[in-house]
């Protein structure tokens, strides 16, 4: 008895994705609960654990698209030996092999010499030619791309001798140059989903919006104050440590109550007009930017805050976050302090109008009072949408949140 | 019967565009009637274009093979005569056959031919006035979409106007009763090329004056040079980048005079002038301006959408009205893609594969992109040569001027464009354009079997020469 693998439902939005990497060899025995392929999303991916005992057998490649639902491997329950494993295995490769001849015919002759020399797989290569076929072009690209990953693992090693001399340095690039077309110094690598979902994004937003950022400072240096006096005190009866992030997330949802604009979004000649307080706080993770959302901030203490944050942080890192976590955010704040950004302009997430900027807190030199004296300085950027808030408001608006963090105290009056 | 004024599409226009559209919209099912100025069918093509001059161009090309080749085969002929009266009534009748040919086609397909000149007073609404009656017998026909396919007319110079007899356009040079002893052509074009190479192998001194530096402007150069090289050897004169200024009488002699660009004065004598430089948009009397048609203001070409429709809601156009190539493949091809559009189907033309022709003798044949317009987008191409006196057929055929030339990327090897000079071109091309509607690389062509022997070997070698490694050449 076999039973299905399926694509999980992963939220209520998504209807499909991409299957990008199976983290198991079909033939393997996975046992319940083991994570056995990735999800990508346009949100976030996920590890997805098999539901049951069994040996594997894929019958969906990588990089596939599927559908919630959609059947994408059996688990044959009982026999763990690698005999079973090693008899499916042999199964689905002359079936593979049968499948591949019967597209011979289809594929044109460059093509066809094309695979067997760089020994590819047509069934493996995105066809970008009339009706989906494969054009001489789309092999170049798939052998670069083969040629590039058995390059990466060799070029390692000769990497550390090449450092002392000009001649070994030389032999190096010829040791990841690919095999046969030697001028071609350039790899093709096609964007995960997600890349290309955020490059959509971007775009989509700059060209139907008309933003501008601007710009002012804050002195951290209360907020500095707080967090040293009590830092001890918040761990201890919160069990999470009391970051930045909560100070602007509060600030930022008093300015927003001030500036419903900041909170709107724009829809076609309307304005919509949000009274909850959703804020998106950016992450970057090695697949790319995203934005977990604090839902209804204003209902949130200090503390709760930063309890989501931190588990924003680790599951996304586990690849654990489920993309429903990623919407209905209706601001956004984006730190590139951490990396060790002095000033940026960040882009509103659409539909989002207003997006705010955090950067590296660095001692300057300030004048207070007639005299100069040095204080944690960040500067703060605020991209808007200039179709629905004003330079006025958008200046109000950083304003307020500068006056919330440099005298907390306005936060806690409600002022 | 049923109301024979109610129209699901009303076409303006019976050339390539007009009937062709005609006819695929009856294949989808929508009423359709189409409306011609002309006594007969067929347009500019078939009546005064593309056909006639074929028709010439063939008897022409026999009398000269006559003339020139038949000792080399072993044949002796007398006396050649030549009856031109005779001449002009076989492409008369060729011209006839066609044209009823479009006639039958239209009743077949069951669509309504009205005859006279239209215009279009409102949207949805087609006026017709038969020709040479008043207004007062005119038609009016109604009509949810409308298909303007008027096409194009020569351009006249305002300096050099048109009189039908000394200065002439393409029309009257199909039907000169006599061969003329001095022709000068305006325009090394394809129609000039085209008409000088028909006169001048029946006799004709022709002189060809043209303002830019090489003939056939915008075409591959090697083309150019060999074309004219070629026709050099036949007799014909060329002025490169010399500007005509007007006519001029000498006692009875007329001649063309026109200034080179050293600025020395030229006078050319001409018995008749074929004024060949160009074509322009043709709409006289549909009355756009009033719709509220938008035109291209420096070409005054009609600007249409994605669906060939203009700013008046429910009139399309297509063909030479519109942008691009003015020639009568492309004009059929938005035809389909126009009325398929109109049916929700997916009609499309790719306007990167649109074949041009020069039907000289040897012929000139392109597709895609010249050399100089890859240089220009900094696109980096290989190229793939071979000349047609190393192919066998063309040995065989006594035919051995020209070469075929492959322009491909230089990394994907995808075929970019296509260049050739030599016999029968104009088919050899085929191969090219469907090769390139399918991406197919230079390597596609090369390892793609040629019958042998034929001319379409030259496009395996020039293929395999892309990648330096030609058989049959070096």
């Amino acid at each position: 008895m076999s039973q299905e693998v399926k694509v999980p439902s992963v939220g209520e939005s998504v209807s499909s994705g991409i299957l990008s990497t199976w983290l198991k060899q079909d033939g393997d025995y996975v046992t319940q609960g083991e994570e056995i392929f990735e999800l990508e999303t346009d949100k976030a991916t996920m590890a997805v654990p098999a539901p049951a005992n069994g040996v594997l057998k894929i019958a969906v490649p990588k990089d596939t698209e599927v559908a919630i639902g959609q059947v994408v491997a059996h688990l044959e329950e009982g026999a763990a030996g690698k005999v079973a494993g090693g008899a499916a295995a042999a199964g689905e490769s002359a079936g593979s092999r049968a499948s591949a001849a019967a597209t011979a015919e289809e594929l044109s002759p460059a093509v066809r010499r094309l695979v067997a020399d760089h020994g590819l797989d047509p069934a493996s290569i995105a066809g970008t030619g009339k009706g989906g076929r494969i054009t001489k072009e789309d092999v170049l690209a798939a052998a670069d791309r083969a040629a590039a990953g058995n390059a990466k693992s060799s070029s390692a090693p000769t990497a550390g001798t090449a450092a002392p001399t000009a001649v070994a340095q030389q032999s190096a690039p010829a040791a990841s140059k690919t095999p046969q077309e030697g001028g071609v110094r350039q790899r093709r690598v096609p964007m995960t989903t997600l890349r290309r979902r955020i490059a959509e994004n971007l775009v989509h937003s700059k060209q139907s919006a008309a933003h501008l950022t601007t710009f002012n400072e804050v002195d951290m240096s209360a907020v500095m104050e707080i967090r040293k006096k009590y830092r001890d005190q918040f761990e201890k009866k919160h069990g999470v440590r009391l970051g930045f992030m909560s100070f602007f997330i509060k600030a930022s949802q008093r300015a927003l109550e001030a500036f419903p604009e900041a909170n709107a979004f724009v829809d076609g000649t309307d304005i919509l007009y949000n009274d909850y307080y959703n804020i998106g706080v950016a992450s970057s993770t090695e697949r790319g930017l995203i934005t977990p959302v604090v839902r209804d901030a204003d209902r949130k203490s200090f503390a709760d805050i930063e309890r989501e944050i931190v588990s924003f942080t680790t599951r996304a890192k586990e690849k654990k976050l489920s993309p429903d976590e990623l919407l209905g955010g209706t601001f956004t704040i984006s730190n590139g302090g951490v990396f060790g950004s002095m000033l940026s302009t960040p882009i509103p997430n659409p539909p989002q109008s207003t997006i705010l900027g955090m950067h590296a807190i660095q001692d300057r030199p300030m004048a207070v009072d007639g005299q100069v004296v040095i204080r944690p300085m960040m500067y703060l950027a605020l991209t808007y949408d200039h179709r629905i808030l004003d330079g006025r408001e958008a200046i109000g608006f950083l304003v307020k949140i500068k006056n919330l963090i440099e005298d907390p105290a306005q936060l806690m009056l409600d002022l | 019967m049923a109301d024979d004024t109610k129209y699901d599409l009303i076409v303006i226009g019976s050339g390539p565009g007009g009937y062709v559209a005609a006819i695929r919209s009856a294949q989808l099912g929508m009423k359709t009637a189409i409306i011609e100025k002309m006594e007969t069918l067929g347009g500019t093509c078939l009546n005064i274009g593309c056909i006639p001059s074929k028709a010439l161009l063939d008897s022409s090309e026999f009398y000269q093979k006559i003339q020139k080749e038949s000792t080399a085969h072993g044949i002796g002929i007398p006396k050649v005569n030549l009856d031109i009266a005779e001449l002009l009534k076989r492409k008369d009748s060729v011209v006839t056959s066609f044209t009823s040919g479009v006639e039958s086609l239209m009743k077949l397909n069951k669509i309504a031919v009205f005859h006279g000149a239209a215009s279009i007073p409102r949207a949805g609404t087609v006026v017709v006035v038969p020709a040479g009656e008043n207004s007062g017998s005119a038609t009016e026909l109604s009509a949810s979409r409308i298909l303007i396919a008027t096409g194009s007319v020569p351009v006249e110079l305002p300096f050099l106007k048109f009189d039908g007899t000394t200065v002439v356009s393409s029309t009257e040079a199909l039907s000169f009763d006599r061969v003329p002893e001095n022709l000068a052509v305006v325009g090394a074009g394809a129609i000039g090329l085209e008409l000088g190479s028909v006169w001048m192998r029946l006799g004709a001194k022709v002189t060809v004056v043209e303002l830019m530096p090489n003939i056939l402007p915008g075409w591959d150069s090697q083309v150019s040079r060999t074309l004219q090289r070629e026709l050099e050897k036949e007799g014909m004169q060329f002025h490169l980048g010399a500007k005509v200024s007007g006519v001029s009488k000498k006692g009875k002699i007329n001649l063309l005079t026109a200034e080179t660009a050293k600025g020395e004065k030229l006078e050319i004598p001409a018995d008749r002038v074929l004024v060949a430089v160009g074509r322009r948009v043709y709409t006289d009397g549909l009355g756009l301006e009033a719709l509220g048609v938008k035109r291209d203001e420096k070409s005054g070409r009609v600007v249409v959408d994605e669906r060939y429709e203009t700013s008046a809601k429910g009139v399309f156009a297509i063909g030479d009205v519109i942008e691009g190539p003015m020639l009568a493949h492309k004009a059929e091809d938005e035809g389909i893609a126009a009325v398929e559009r109109m049916a929700n189907i997916h009609g499309h033309v790719n306007y990167g594969t649109v074949p041009g022709v020069v039907y000289t003798w040897p012929e000139a044949a392109m597709v895609g992109k010249t050399e100089d317009s890859l240089k220009q987008d900094g696109v980096p191409y290989k190229k793939g040569n071979f000349p047609f006196r190393l192919n066998g057929r063309a040995l065989a055929m006594d035919a051995t001027a020209g070469f075929a030339k492959i322009l491909a990327h230089e990394t994907t090897d995808r075929i970019l464009g296509v260049h050739i000079v030599g016999p029968w071109a104009s088919d050899l091309i085929a191969e090219a354009v469907v090769a390139m509607e399918f991406s197919a690389s230079a390597e596609d062509l090369a390892r793609t079997m040629h019958a042998h022997p034929t001319l379409t070997e030259v496009m395996k070698e020039a293929a395999l020469s892309v990648d330096g490694r030609a058989i049959h050449s070096k």
